[in-house]
C-alpha cells in the first residue's frame, strides 16, 4: 500500500527461516517489480525487418506502447525446415537490436532541411521570378551565385524548411536540367533494391519517367564479383545458408562467418557437429579464424597462389594420377575443358588463342545459326570434331537445342573428350604468362620470380579449317593442366616433378609467396577434394570481401572457382561457391523491375554502372597513377593497348560495351528535334552525326560543362561517409567543397595524359548543381547536400526485403507513423512527381528522348564481336547501333503526366509483357488482377483504367503479382517460356505451386518461401536447399556463357592480352600513392607505410550505422584503426593514441587500437566509420577527420569493360568495372596535436552555455 | 521584533519540520527512483574526490550527532554526569571546531569538483548546486560562532539555544523567547539550519534517511514472498 507503511512491519517482517537461519522469507512488498514489468508491456507487436546491406534480412518483432516504438526482438515464426535441418531462427544481432534507438536520437532528421545559403538565394529569386524554373535557372546559371552555395556544402548551415518549397526547388531544378542540359543529367544512386525493392523503386519509377539515369552499386562497391559473370554468365548465385548444413568440408575464406553473417552462423557451428571439418583462411586472426579445425593463414593479397597451389594438387592427384570417376563425368558435362581452343603462332611461340568455333570449319559443321558463337569438340564415339548443344550460339535464333544434354546440333549421341593427350598429333609449347615475379614499388608482397612467360607442353590436333587452313588446337583440359603445372608424362622440363619444386604452381612455390606451409596446402586440397569424390560434390567454399577488393580479384576468385569445378562442387546441395558480399539477391527481381524503371511506360530505361561514372566525374581519372602497361601480359603486343584506364572505358563506352551517363555531348531531347527537323529516323540521324564526328559522346570530355551530372539524388545510401571510394576527389570535383587531395593531378605532374578524353587544364569543381539526399538520420551525406529529406525508419514503412542467405521474403511495416515531418521513400518521390507534372509546361511537354543503350547480357544482342575487337571510332568497322556501338532508341517523354504515370501500371505491361534473363512471358492476367486488386484511375487522363499504385503497399502487390518468385502462376509461364529454349520441359519444378499467390499481408503474417523461378539456378522445393547452378546441373539448363557451360577459360581477345585467359597469381598494383608524401610533411613522430584493409566492422549495423550510441560505447566511441604491435612499436604508438593515416588521396584521423590480431604489415580500419562523432581535425587536410575512403580512390580493370561477348556483356549490376581499393597504402603515424577545430573541451562548454 | 522572530523561531521551524517529515514520506512512497544520493562518483573519481569526500562526510557526521547530543540533552543529564555547562561549551567548540575545520576542507573540494569539472557540472542539477552552497554557507556560519561564543565561555548562550531547541521538540509555546537576543550570527546559522529540512526532501539529503544499518545484523538472504492475489 505504501512503501513506507510496509517498513513499519518490522516486528513481522520476518515470516519463516531457512538454511539454519541464514536466509529469512519476508513479506515486503515486490511492487518494485511492476516497474520491470511496465517497462516490457506494450500495446502490439509488428512485424518488420532492417533495410540494410547486411544479408541478413530478419524477421523482428516491433513492440510498440504508447504509440511509440520501444524496443525489438527476433522474431521466432519462420516456416520450419525439413526434418534434420535446423530451423533459421532465431535470426537477428545484437547490432539489429540497437535499431530502434535512431527513431528517437538528436541524429534523426524530423524536417525537411536545406543550407542556409542556398535558401537565401531561393527566396530572393522566387520573389524576382514568378516561375519557379526560372528562378532555379538564374541561381545555378550564375557561377558566382552557384559557387557560393556550392562551397559550403558540408560546412553546416542546414535549415528548416518545408516540403511545399523544397519539392517546388527540386522539381524547378530537375526541370530546368532536363530542358536545358537533359535528362540524363538527372542522375539517382540507390543501393541494394533487396533491402526495401518499394523505396528504391520509387526513386527509380520517378527518375526512369523523367528520363533520369539509375545507377548501379553492386560492381561500384565492389560486392560484385567479376569472375561470376566471367565464369557462369550470372551475377552472382550463391547458397543459402541453411545449405553449408547440408556440406562435408567447408571452407570459409576471407569471410568473417561469426562477424557479418551473424544470424547465419549458427549453420556453420551446427554442422561442425555432423563431422564436417572448417577450414579458416584469414591473414589476421579474426573472428572466424577460431572454428577452423585448420587456420591457414596467407599474407593479405596473395590468396591466389594459395588458391593454384590447392588446385596444383587436386587436378594432379584428382584428375590425373588417379582419376575421380565423378570429377571426370562432371568436368566433361558441365564445363568448358573439352572444349577445343586454337593455339596462335606468335613471335614468342605458341599461345593459346581464342575457343575454335563451328565457324572456323568448311561449311560451319552444317551449322547456319551463329556458327560464330557455338564452340566445338571432339567426340569420343566419332573421334570427329562435334558442335554440342548448349553454347550461346544456340541459345538466339532457335529454339530447343540450349541444353546440356550429351548430343551434338545434329541430335547425336556424343561423348566429349576431354584430353587429347592419347589421341595427339603432336606436343606444342605452349607458353603460359607469370605475374608472380613482379616488385612491388614497396618492396612489400614477396614475390616470387621465375620467367615472365612458362614454356609447357601440351598435347594437340592438327585440324583442317575452312579454306584449307590448318590449325594447331587444344583441349581446355589438356590447357589448364599444362598451366597448373600438372605433369602429363610429356618429359616437359618446365613442369615441376614433385610438390616441392619452386616451380608455378606447386605447393612449394605458394609457401615463398604466402607464407603458409606446402604440408598444409597439400593436406588440405585432398582433404577438400576427397570430400567431393566421396559425397559428390559436397565440398564448399564461403568466400567474401576479403578477397574480393583487391584489383585481381578475379584471380582470388577464379582460383577457388577451379577448385570448387575440378571437384564438382558447384551445383551439388551442400557445395559450392559461397559468395557473400552485399544483399544482391532481389528474388521477385522480375516482377520488381517493370515498376522500378518504369517498364510499364516506357523502354528502356537509362542505366549506368557507377564505378566508371564516378571515376570520371569526380575526376580521379586525373590523378591516376596506375599503368596498363604494367597489366599487360608479356604475350601481348603493348602497341595494340595504349592508353590509362579511362582511355579503355571510352573505347568500351564508344563500343557499346559499357553504358555511359551523361550519354551524347548534346542534350537528347534536341538531338531528336534536331533529327525531326532534318526530317531523318532518330537512330539514323544519331549514327550519322556520330561517325561524322558533328556529335560525340559525353564520356570523351568529362570536365566540360555541357556534359557534367547536374542534379544528383542519393536515397537508402551513404555515398559519401561509405561507399564513396576516393571521397575527397568527390569533394572536390563533384561538389566544390573543401576537401583533402594531397596529390597533383597529372597536368601539374606533366605527367602523360589519356589519349581518348579531352584534357582541360583548368579545374572543374562543383560539377553538380542540386544534391538531394533522403535518410532518416543526419549521415555524412546529409551533411554534404543541399537538401535533406526526412524518410521514414525502418519501422515506419510498408515495403519488402529479400536475401540471398535464406529463401524468405520479408515485409518491412509501417509500426508507427513516419514521426515529425518525415515521409515514406515511395510517399516523397510521389509528392515530387506531382509537383514536377504541375510545374513542368510550359518548359517540357511531350518530348522525344534519345536514350543509349549498351549491348546487354541475355539479350540477343549479346553476340556482338565473335572474334577480333573492332572500333567503328577508327575506322576498323562499321558504326552499327548495338552491334558495334550502343543501341540507339528513341523514348516518348510524357513530361506533364509524370505524376499520372507514377501511380498507374502503364499499358505496356499488356502490350510487351515482362520477362528477364533471356526469357518473357505475356502478364496480361496479372495485370488484370492488379487492376482488381488495387483498383482502378476513374478520372479522366493519361491514366484512366489503368491500376492504382497509390500507395507503398499497392507498389508491393504490383512486385508480388508480377514476380515468379511469389506468383506460382508466372513461375509456370516463366519455366514455359525458358523450356521452349531448352527444348525440355522444366514446368513440373512449379506446377505445384501454379495457385500459390504471395500478397503483401500474407508476409505481414509471416516470411514466406518464393517459388523456385528460372531467374535463379537454385531450387526452393521439400527436397533440397537453395543451391546455386542446381538446375543447370540438374535441369541441363547451360549456364549463360559462350560455350554454355562453366567457362574456366577466357577467351576474348583482351582477356588474353591481360593473360587472364586462365587464372593465375598477380600480385596486388602498385598504386603510387605514398612516396610522394612520406616524410614530406612531417610533425615530429615516426612514419610507416602500411597496406590499406577496410573490412566489416563488428560495432556498427552491418556497413554504415555505427553512429549509434550502443555500438559506440561497446567499440571506442569513435573512429578507429587496427594496428599490429610490431608495426606499433616501430612508430611508437600504444594503443588509444591518435593517429592519422594519409597518401596521395586524403587523409584521416583515428584512434590506435593495437593488437596482435593484426599481421605485420597492414592496417584495418572498420568500414564506414563517418566523420560524425568524436573526430578531431586532420594535421595534412586541416579538416575534420576523413573517412576510411579519404585514403582510397577507385581503379579500373580494362577486362571489366569488356562487352558483347556472351558472358561478358553489361548488364545493370550484373558486369563491368568494380571499385577495388584493396591494394592501397598509407602513411600512418601518431599524430602530435589533436585539433578538434572548434577549440577545447572547455571552451566548447562555454560557447554551448552561452548560446 | 519580536513577532519576527516569534514567525522566524516559533512558527517556521514546525512548518519546516512539517514539510520534512511529510514530504520526505510523500517522496519515499511516491517517488522510489528519485530516492538516492545523486552520486557523481562514476563520472569523475579522482584522489582529490575521494579525500574530498570523506572529509566532508566525516566531519558532517560528526557535526549532526555533536547538535543532536547538545541541543536535546537536558541539562540535568550532563550536569548529573559532572560537566559543567562552561565545560560543555567548551567542548562543544573544541570538537565543533575540528569538524567543522574537515567538514570545511572537504566541501571546498567538493564544490570546486562541481563547478569545475564539466562532466559532474553538467550531470548536476540547479538544487545539487543550491544544497552544496547551502551547506557551505551553514557550515561557515557554524564556525563563525565560535569567535563570537569565545566572548561568553560561561555557557549562558549555548542554555538559551538549548532551551528553545528543547522548548521546540516538546511543543512549548514560547520557545522563540529564549533566544530574543542572542546574537544574531546564531540566528543565522539556526536559520539556515530549519531552512535545510524544509527543503531536505527535494534534494539528494534524503539519502541520510536510508543509511543501510540494517546491514549489520541482517540475514544473508532475504526472500520477499510472492504476493498473494
Amino acid at each position: 500500500m505504501s512503501y513506507f507503511l510496509d517498513r513499519l512491519t518490522f516486528f513481522q517482517r520476518v515470516e519463516g527461516e531457512f538454511s539454519d537461519g541464514h536466509g529469512v522469507t519476508t513479506g515486503d512488498t515486490r511492487r518494485w517489480e511492476d516497474a520491470y514489468r511496465h517497462r516490457w508491456q506494450h500495446d502490439k507487436v509488428v512485424r518488420s525487418t532492417h533495410g540494410v546491406n547486411c544479408t541478413g534480412s530478419c524477421s523482428w518483432k516491433i513492440y510498440v506502447k504508447n504509440g511509440l516504438v520501444t524496443w525489438e526482438t527476433q522474431q521466432t515464426d519462420y516456416p520450419r525446415t525439413r526434418p534434420d535441418l535446423p530451423n533459421h531462427e532465431p535470426r537477428g544481432c545484437a547490432r539489429g537490436a540497437s535499431y530502434s534507438w535512431y527513431i528517437y536520437s538528436a541524429n534523426r532528421l524530423k524536417y525537411p532541411m536545406i543550407r542556409g545559403a542556398l535558401l537565401r538565394m531561393w527566396r530572393q529569386a522566387r520573389q524576382k521570378h514568378q516561375d519557379p524554373v526560372e528562378a532555379w535557372a538564374s541561381i545555378v546559371e550564375d557561377r558566382e551565385l552557384a559557387k557560393h552555395y556550392k562551397s559550403r556544402r558540408g560546412l553546416g548551415g542546414l535549415v528548416r524548411s518545408t516540403w511545399d518549397e523544397v519539392n517546388e526547388l527540386i522539381a524547378a531544378a530537375n526541370i530546368h536540367t532536363v530542358r536545358k542540359y537533359g535528362p540524363d543529367r538527372v542522375i539517382g544512386f540507390s543501393p541494394i533494391p533487396a533491402m526495401s525493392m518499394v523505396s528504391y523503386a520509387a526513386g527509380s519509377r520517378y527518375l526512369s519517367l523523367i528520363g533520369g539515369v539509375c545507377m548501379s552499386f553492386y560492381d561500384w562497391y565492389c560486392d560484385l564479383p567479376p569472375s561470376s559473370p566471367q565464369t557462369w554468365g550470372e551475377q552472382t548465385d550463391v547458397p543459402e545458408s541453411a545449405d553449408w548444413y547440408n556440406s562435408g568440408f567447408i571452407m570459409m575464406w576471407g569471410s568473417n562467418v561469426p562477424q557479418t553473417r551473424t544470424p547465419d552462423a549458427h549453420f556453420m557451428t551446427e554442422v561442425r557437429y555432423k563431422g564436417t571439418k572448417i577450414v579458416t583462411v584469414t591473414p589476421d586472426y579474426s573472428e572466424a579464424s577460431k572454428f577452423g579445425d585448420i587456420w591457414l593463414n596467407p599474407r593479405q593479397g596473395t590468396d591466389s597462389a594459395l588458391a593454384m597451389a590447392l588446385g596444383h594438387v587436386i587436378l594432379k592427384e584428382f584428375h590425373v594420377d588417379r582419376p575421380s570417376a565423378y570429377f571426370t563425368e562432371y568436368v566433361r558435362k558441365y564445363t568448358d575443358m573439352p572444349m577445343l581452343v586454337r593455339l596462335d603462332a606468335t613471335e614468342k611461340g605458341y599461345q593459346a588463342g581464342r575457343f575454335l568455333r563451328a565457324s572456323d570449319f568448311d561449311k560451319a559443321l552444317g551449322q547456319d545459326n551463329n556458327p560464330e558463337w557455338k564452340t566445338v569438340a571432339y567426340d569420343e564415339n566419332s573421334d570427329s570434331v562435334v558442335v554440342p548443344n548448349g553454347s550461346v550460339g544456340f541459345r538466339w535464333g532457335e529454339d530447343g537445342r540450349w541444353n546440356l544434354e550429351e548430343k551434338e546440333a545434329g541430335g547425336k549421341e556424343i561423348k566429349l573428350r576431354l584430353s587429347l593427350l592419347d589421341k595427339r598429333d603432336e606436343v606444342a609449347l605452349v607458353g603460359f604468362p607469370y605475374f608472380g615475379g613482379k616488385e612491388h614499388e614497396l618492396g612489400r608482397f614477396t614475390p616470387n620470380p621465375q620467367d615472365e612467360v612458362i614454356y609447357r607442353k601440351v598435347p594437340v590436333r592438327k585440324v583442317k579449317l575452312a579454306g584449307g587452313e590448318e590449325a594447331l588446337v587444344a583441349s581446355v583440359f589438356d590447357l589448364i593442366t599444362a598451366h597448373y603445372g600438372v605433369d602429363r608424362g610429356l618429359d616437359c622440363d618446365n613442369t615441376p616433378k614433385s610438390y616441392d619444386d619452386n616451380k608455378p604452381y606447386t605447393p612449394a612455390w605458394q609457401e615463398q609467396i604466402t607464407g603458409v606451409k606446402r604440408d598444409r596446402v597439400i593436406a588440405v586440397a585432398r582433404e577438400f577434394a576427397d570430400n567431393a569424390d566421396k559425397t559428390q560434390g559436397k565440398s564448399m567454399v564461403i568466400l567474401g570481401a576479403g578477397l574480393n577488393h583487391w584489383y585481381h580479384m578475379d584471380m582470388n576468385y577464379r582460383g577457388i572457382i577451379n577448385m570448387l569445378v575440378f571437384c564438382g562442387c558447384v551445383g551439388q546441395s551442400g557445395g559450392g561457391w559461397a559468395h557473400y558480399v552485399g544483399q544482391e539477391k532481389l528474388r521477385p527481381q522480375t516482377g520488381w523491375q517493370p515498376l522500378a524503371f518504369a517498364l510499364d511506360w516506357a523502354r528502356p530505361p537509362r542505366h549506368m554502372n557507377s564505378t566508371s561514372f564516378f571515376y570520371a566525374h569526380t575526376d580521379q581519372w586525373r590523378y591516376e597513377k596506375l599503368h596498363m602497361a604494367d597489366m599487360l601480359s608479356p604475350l601481348a603486343n603493348p602497341e595494340d593497348f595504349k592508353g590509362s584506364s579511362i582511355d579503355f572505358n571510352v573505347r568500351a563506352e564508344r563500343m557499346g560495351w559499357l553504358p555511359s551517363a551523361p550519354q551524347l555531348a548534346a542534350n537528347p531531347l534536341q538531338v531528336a528535334r534536331d533529327a525531326a527537323a532534318a526530317g531523318k529516323d532518330v537512330k539514323d540521324y544519331v549514327v550519322e552525326q556520330l561517325a561524322g564526328g558533328e556529335l560525340t559522346m559525353a564520356c570523351e570530355d568529362p570536365d566540360n560543362p555541357v556534359n557534367f551530372p547536374r542534379n544528383l539524388f542519393i536515397w537508402r545510401s551513404n555515398l559519401l561517409g561509405s561507399s564513396g571510394k576516393g571521397h575527397e576527389y568527390f569533394l572536390k570535383h563533384l561538389l566544390g567543397t573543401n576537401h583533402g587531395v594531397q596529390g597533383k593531378d597529372l597536368g601539374e605532374e606533366g605527367a602523360e595524359k589519356p589519349m581518348e578524353v579531352v584534357w582541360r587544364d583548368e579545374v572543374t569543381d562543383g560539377k553538380l548543381d542540386l544534391l538531394v539526399t533522403l535518410d532518416f538520420r543526419m549521415s555524412t551525406t546529409c551533411l554534404y547536400s543541399d537538401i535533406v529529406l526526412p524518410t521514414a525508419t525502418w519501422y515506419e514503412k510498408n515495403d519488402l526485403n529479400t536475401s540471398d542467405m535464406h529463401p524468405f521474403i520479408h515485409p518491412l511495416s509501417e509500426a508507427v507513423n513516419p514521426c515529425w515531418e518525415s515521409r515514406s521513400d515511395w510517399d516523397i518521390y510521389k509528392g515530387l512527381a506531382k509537383r514536377f507534372s504541375e510545374l513542368a509546361e510550359p518548359h517540357l511537354g511531350k518530348e522525344t528522348d534519345v536514350v543509349t543503350v549498351p549491348i546487354l547480357h541475355d539479350t540477343p544482342a549479346e553476340i556482338a564481336q565473335p572474334f577480333d575487337v573492332q572500333e567503328w571510332r577508327k575506322g576498323e568497322c562499321k558504326p552499327v547501333p548495338g552491334k558495334t556501338m550502343p543501341n540507339i532508341v528513341a523514348v516518348e517523354r510524357d513530361y506533364p503526366n509524370v505524376y499520372a504515370r507514377f501511380t498507374a501500371l502503364g499499358p505496356l505491361m499488356e502490350k510487351a509483357g515482362n520477362g528477364g534473363k533471356g526469357i518473357s512471358w505475356n502478364t496480361e492476367h496479372e495485370v488484370k488482377v492488379l487492376g482488381d486488386l488495387n483498383g482502378r484511375h476513374s478520372q479522366e487522363g493519361a491514366n484512366k483504367g489503368l491500376a492504382k499504385i497509390e500507395t507503398a503497399i499497392d507498389a508491393a502487390e504490383v512486385i508480388l503479382s508480377l514476380a515468379p518468385e511469389t506468383n506460382g502462376e508466372v513461375a509456370v509461364k516463366a519455366w514455359a517460356a525458358l523450356s521452349k529454349q531448352t527444348g525440355r520441359d522444366h514446368t513440373h519444378l512449379a506446377l505445384s505451386k501454379e495457385e500459390e499467390k504471395i500478397r503483401f499481408r500474407d508476409l505481414v503474417a509471416q516470411p514466406r518461401k518464393i517459388i523456385s523461378s528460372p531467374t535463379w539456378s537454385g531450387l526452393e522445393s521439400e527436397h533440397v536447399s537453395y543451391n546455386a547452378g542446381y538446375t543447370n546441373v540438374h535441369e541441363l539448363i547451360p549456364w549463360r556463357t559462350l560455350s554454355g557451360r562453366q567457362q574456366l577459360y577466357q577467351d576474348h581477345a583482351w582477356m588474353r592480352a591481360f593473360g587472364e585467359g586462365f587464372t593465375s597469381y598477380k600480385p596486388p598494383v602498385n598504386m603510387r600513392t605514398t612516396q610522394e608524401i612520406l616524410g614530406v610533411r612531417s610533425n615530429g613522430n615516426d612514419e610507416i607505410v602500411l597496406n590499406w584493409i577496410t573490412p566489416h566492422q563488428k560495432w556498427g549495423i552491418h556497413s554504415t550505422y555505427s553512429e549509434n550510441l550502443l555500438m559506440l560505447t561497446l567499440s571506442r566511441g569513435g573512429p578507429c584503426v587496427w594496428i599490429s604491435e610490431v608495426d606499433a612499436k616501430k612508430a611508437g604508438i600504444v594503443d588509444n593514441d591518435w593517429i592519422e593515416c594519409f597518401n596521395s588521396n586524403g587523409a584521416l584521423v583515428a584512434r590506435a587500437v593495437v593488437s596482435q590480431r593484426v599481421n605485420e604489415g597492414m592496417v584495418m580500419m572498420y568500414h564506414a566509420q563517418e566523420k560524425l562523432v568524436n573526430t578531431p581535425g586532420s594535421e595534412i587536410s586541416g579538416e575534420r577527420g576523413g573517412i576510411h575512403n579519404s585514403v582510397t580512390r577507385a581503379v579500373l580493370k580494362p577486362t571489366h569493360m569488356i562487352g558483347g561477348y556472351a558472358q561478358l556483356s553489361y548488364g545493370f549490376n550484373y558486369y563491368g568495372t568494380v571499385g577495388a581499393n584493396r591494394d592501397e597504402f598509407v602513411v600512418v603515424r601518431k599524430m602530435s596535436r589533436v585539433d578538434w577545430l572548434e577549440g577545447d573541451d572547455e571552451s566548447i562548454y562555454q560557447a554551448e552555455e552561452q548560446a | 521584533m519580536t513577532y519576527i522572530n516569534e514567525l522566524l523561531f516559533g512558527v517556521f521551524p514546525y512548518i519546516a519540520g512539517a514539510v520534512f517529515l511529510f514530504g520526505s514520506l510523500v517522496r519515499y512512497d511516491k517517488s522510489q527512483y528519485t530516492w538516492r544520493t545523486g552520486s557523481s562518483q562514476m563520472l569523475s573519481n579522482d584522489r582529490k574526490f575521494i579525500i574530498g569526500n570523506n572529509l566532508f562526510h566525516i566531519g558532517i557526521i560528526a557535526l549532526f550527532f555533536g547538535h543532536l547530543f547538545g541541543l536535546l540533552t537536558p541539562t540535568a543529564v550532563y550536569t548529573s554526569l559532572g560537566m559543567s555547562t562552561a565545560t560543555k561549551q567548551l567542548v562543544a567548540i573544541v570538537a565543533g571546531g575540528i569538524f567543522g575545520l574537515i567538514c570545511l576542507v572537504g566541501i571546498a573540494i567538493l564544490a570546486y569538483r562541481r563547478t569545475t569539472d564539466p562532466r559532474v557540472r553538467r550531470t548536476g542539477s540547479r538544487m545539487d548546486m543550491f544544497i552544496l552552497y547551502l551547506l557551505f554557507a551553514q557550515l561557515l556560519t557554524g564556525l563563525l560562532t565560535i569567535p563570537v561564543s569565545t566572548g561568553h565561555m560561561d555557557g549562558e548562550v549555548m542554555l538559551q539555544i538549548t532551551a528553545w531547541a528543547q522548548s521546540l521538540v516538546t511543543f512549548r509555546p514560547d520557545a522563540a523567547s529564549h533566544i530574543l537576543d542572542i546574537h544574531w550570527i546564531y540566528k543565522t546559522h539556526m536559520f539556515l539550519g530549519m531552512v535545510m529540512f524544509l527543503i531536505f526532501p527535494f534534494t539528494r539529503l534524503v539519502h541520510i534517511w536510508s543509511v543501510p544499518y540494517s546491514y549489520i545484523g541482517r540475514a544473508y538472504q532475504i526472500v520477499r514472498k510472492r504476493p498473494v492475489v
